[in-house]
This record gives C-alpha cells, structure tokens and sequence, in this order.
C-alpha cells in the first residue's frame, strides 16, 4: 500500500494546478490578514473563503484526477494488489497532498498572524473539510464511468453543499415557522460538512448568532465543548460513509 | 492450473461469457480464439480478477480466485491495449512494477527488454510511444517476473514482423519450461508451430476446447486457419 501511495504523492506533487492552488490560497490568507486591522477579523472572512474555495478546488481536482488514472488503476489492478488498497492508496495520496497543499497555503499564514486556539481550529477544519471532499470525490468518480457525468455530478454536489444545502433549509424554516424546529435543524446540520465546519469555527470564535441559523441552534442545544465533539464525529463519519461506499463500488467494478 | 466453472458474466444487456466452463494444464500452450466480441477478453480480465463475474467460479491451482489478489504473482499479463500512466517514462513504469511485486522474489527476466531494444527508449515518455512501442512494453513487462502463467491478449497486434518473430520465440522457449500460455490472437496463421491446444469462443460461448493434434487429426488439415471453419461447419450440421 505504501508503494502505490508514494507514486500517487509524487504524481500529485507535481502537479502544476496543485502549485497554483497553493498559492493561490497563501495570496489570499496574506492579503485578507494585511488587509484587516484586527486578526480576528481577518479571520472571519478567510473563514468564508476557505468554506467555498476547499471544497470546491479538493473536489473537482480529485474527481478529474481519479479519472486521468483510470490507466494507472487498471495496470495496478492486474498485479498482484489489493484492489483495496489501491483504492484507499488513492484517496490517501489526494488527501494527504491537498491537505499539505492547504497546510502550507492556509495554516501557515493563520499560524503566523493568529496562533490561537481560534487559528487551530481553523487549520484543523480546513483540512477536515479537505479529506471530506476528497471522499466524496471518490464516490461521485465511482459512480459512472462517464468523465464529464463525474465531473458533472461533483459540480452539482459541491453547489449542493455551499447553496442549496442552505436555501433549502431557509425554505423548510419559513414553511414551518409554527413549528418548534430546533432539534430538526441541529440534526439537518449534520447532513452538510460545510455547516458542520461552520458551525465549528462559530462555536469557538463566540459569535455563533452572526452566521447562519444553524449555528445559533446548534450552540444552544449542545453548549461548546460538546457541540464541537459532535461536529468532529460528524465530519469525520463524512470522511468514511463516501470512502467506504466507493470502496465498495469500486470492489465489485468491472475493468 | 486453471479451473473455470459455469462462468458467466452479463453487461447490462449483453451476455459476455454464457456459463463456460474450462480447464487449462501448465505446460500448455493454449490459443483462445473466436470472433470479435465473442467473449475473449472478458474471459481473461475475469482470470485476472479484473472482471467480477456474476455466477461460476474460477480456481488458480485449485483455490479460488474470488476475493484474492496473491496469486497474480504468479502471471504476467499482456494486455490487449496497453494503458499507462502518461506522464511517466518508461524506464519509471518498470521501476514502479519492479517496485509493486518486489515481493514475488522472482529472478526478473530481462530478454525482451534487450532483444526489443527498449534500452534505448528508456528515458521516452510513454504518452510520445508509438502503439507498436507500447506493445513492446506491455510485453516486456509480462514476462519480466518470470511468472508460471503468461496471458497474452493478442501479443503480436501491432507488433513489426521482427519484434513479432522474436516475442513467438520467446513464447516458445518459455512454454518449453513448463509454464502455461493462454493467447488470444485473430492471425491464425502465426499460431501453427506455437500451440498445443484450441479453445474457440462464439458468442460467450465455449464451441469446442481441443488438443491441437486432435483437430488436426479429425480435420485430416494441417494449418489452423483451415482446420477451424471445418470443425465449426461439422458442429453447425450437428446442431
């Protein structure tokens, strides 16, 4: 399984658009610090970009990826491999490259001009947010054998994710405002990552009331220490559904 | 060797294998023939383990396949199309597949390699290779680990008559160690001195698996190209 993954690493590294991406991220962390007076703040509006910009870049980069691999993956598959391991040496490499790409192009500028347990959290989530995507990457590339039906449905998930995930559930509140909705909401919340990375940065930086409806709920029913917990399991348990059900697909594929 | 056991396999509509049952003895060198989509290539991927079959069973010196990966140590596989990783050269790709079955401890085998010359070509892209080179690789690489099971899905397809020659000699000299040698090829011709035994497909179906002898000495023909269409013609009077 090492031996996969290392090739996979090496092919991703050198990727130009991972570069790009990385960059592109540490411009936007220096400039949004520069640009605020108050850290704090800077941080806030880094935390509305990289809750747009992660999962969308993770998710079509590893879809496209998984796709243009399509040779590698049917030359390791008539080795003596695992497919297993072939697939979970995949999702290793994306992850692990895109979560240094995020490391050094988000983490490093939140550590210099932020390095508290706010700063941390921040890192921890952005690279949550980069793992999950890379999973649900790995489902939607699973699912069809069509490149632009793959790329297609990760667009449409990631705009799920980021738009209609919220509209939606603005639409349910308003159609049932006579309705005690709490709990529905804090159980609706787990149902994005996004709102449950959210979630997480509002209950560390206090002002959960300021963003988002969920939020707000989500602090009064689970207080913090709890409520971040539970959003940890949430994320992690979108990690693992994605990836164990594409591992699945991918048992039973024909190549 | 190899057990085959009422395999069949269905894509969406098409029935690619229809219940085939099959057994293949080391030391044999056995062509798989048939008509285009007759089911060739599903047959072998299914070997492979590439291809999950819906019902039946395959055993690999008599332990099922089904879920294994280990005993692809044991074959070399060349594929009918070759795909690899673009980017990378070819001296990379041999690197990474002396890499991955580094534990199969097997001597490596390097004949082909020097008798196509792909020494020279070493540091070549494999996205800038011609199909023929291509085919050289592939080859190159399923002999390589001095596996007991070659399968070799229509080896000399593109292939220059000189690289054709030498890859049929290499065959052979191999088959005389004792290995067993699964081909599919559509030239039947080139197939005459190389071959012990016929398997002809039609239709996911298994027409008829016979020793190369036999059908000579049934047909009273000594060419294969002529042999087969008279076997089939008797069998379609039969039916």
């Amino acid at each position: 399984m090492k031996k996969i993954l290392k090739y996979v690493v090496v092919d991703i590294v050198q990727n130009k658009i991972v570069l790009i991406y990385t960059f592109l991220l540490l411009l936007i962390s220096l400039s949004v610090f520069n640009l605020e007076s108050n850290s704090a703040k800077g941080l806030l509006s880094l935390l509305n970009i990289i809750l747009i910009l992660v999962p969308l870049i993770c998710i079509i980069f590893s879809t496209i990826y998984i796709y243009n691999s399509s040779e590698f993956i049917e030359l390791l598959v008539s080795q003596p491999l695992k497919r297993k391991s072939i697939w979970i040496s995949l999702f290793g490499g994306l992850a692990s490259s895109l979560s240094l790409a995020f490391f050094i192009g988000g983490g490093i500028p939140i550590l210099l001009y932020h390095a508290d347990s706010t700063g941390f959290m921040m890192i921890a989530v952005g690279l949550f947010l980069t793992v999950v995507f890379v999973s649900i990457a790995m489902l939607a590339a699973g699912m069809t054998r069509d490149k632009a039906k793959g790329i297609g449905l990760s667009i449409l998930l990631w705009l799920y994710f980021s738009l209609i995930f919220d509209a939606l559930v603005l639409f349910f509140l308003f159609q049932f405002q006579d309705y005690p909705l709490e709990k529905a909401m804090v159980c609706f919340s787990f149902l994005n990552p996004i709102d449950l990375a959210r979630i997480q940065i509002l209950l560390q930086m206090d002002i959960s009331a300021l963003m988002g409806y969920t939020g707000a709920v989500f602090r009064e029913f689970f207080g913090n220490e709890i409520g971040v917990a539970l959003s940890f399991v949430g994320l992690f348990l979108w990690i693992l559904f994605p990836l164990l059900l594409s591992l699945k697909r991918f048992n039973e594929r024909d190549l | 060797m190899i057990t085959v056991r009422d395999l069949t396999k269905t894509f969406v509509k098409l029935k690619a294998l229809n219940d085939i049952s099959l057994s293949f003895q080391s030391g044999e060198c056995i062509a798989l023939l048939g008509p285009n989509g007759c089911g060739k290539t599903t047959l072998i991927k299914a070997i492979l383990g590439m291809v999950v079959p819906n019902t039946g069973s395959i055993e690999f010196k008599g332990q099922s396949i089904l879920g294994q990966w280990q005993y692809r140590n044991l074959i070399g596989y060349m594929p009918q199309i070759g795909r690899y990783p673009e980017n990378m050269t070819i001296a990379n790709v041999f690197e990474m597949m002396k890499d991955i079955r580094r534990d199969s401890r097997r001597i490596l085998d390097e004949d082909l390699i020097s008798s196509f010359n792909l020494n020279d070509l070493m540091h070549k892209k494999m996205h800038t290779l011609s199909g023929g080179t291509r085919q050289k690789v592939s080859a190159a690489l399923a002999f390589l680990f001095n596996p007991d099971v070659l399968i070799l899905d229509e080896p000399t397809a593109g292939l220059d008559p000189l690289a054709s020659e030498r890859l049929k000699e290499k065959i052979a000299s191999e088959k005389e160690k004792g290995k067993l040698v699964l081909i599919t090829s559509h030239v039947l011709s080139e197939l005459d001195d190389l071959i012990t035994e016929v398997c002809y497909m039609q239709e996911g179906q298994l027409a008829f698996h016979k020793k190369l002898d036999d059908l000579k000495a049934e047909t009273g023909e000594d060419k294969l190209s002529k042999a087969i269409p008279q076997v089939l013609m008797f069998q379609s009077i039969l039916i």
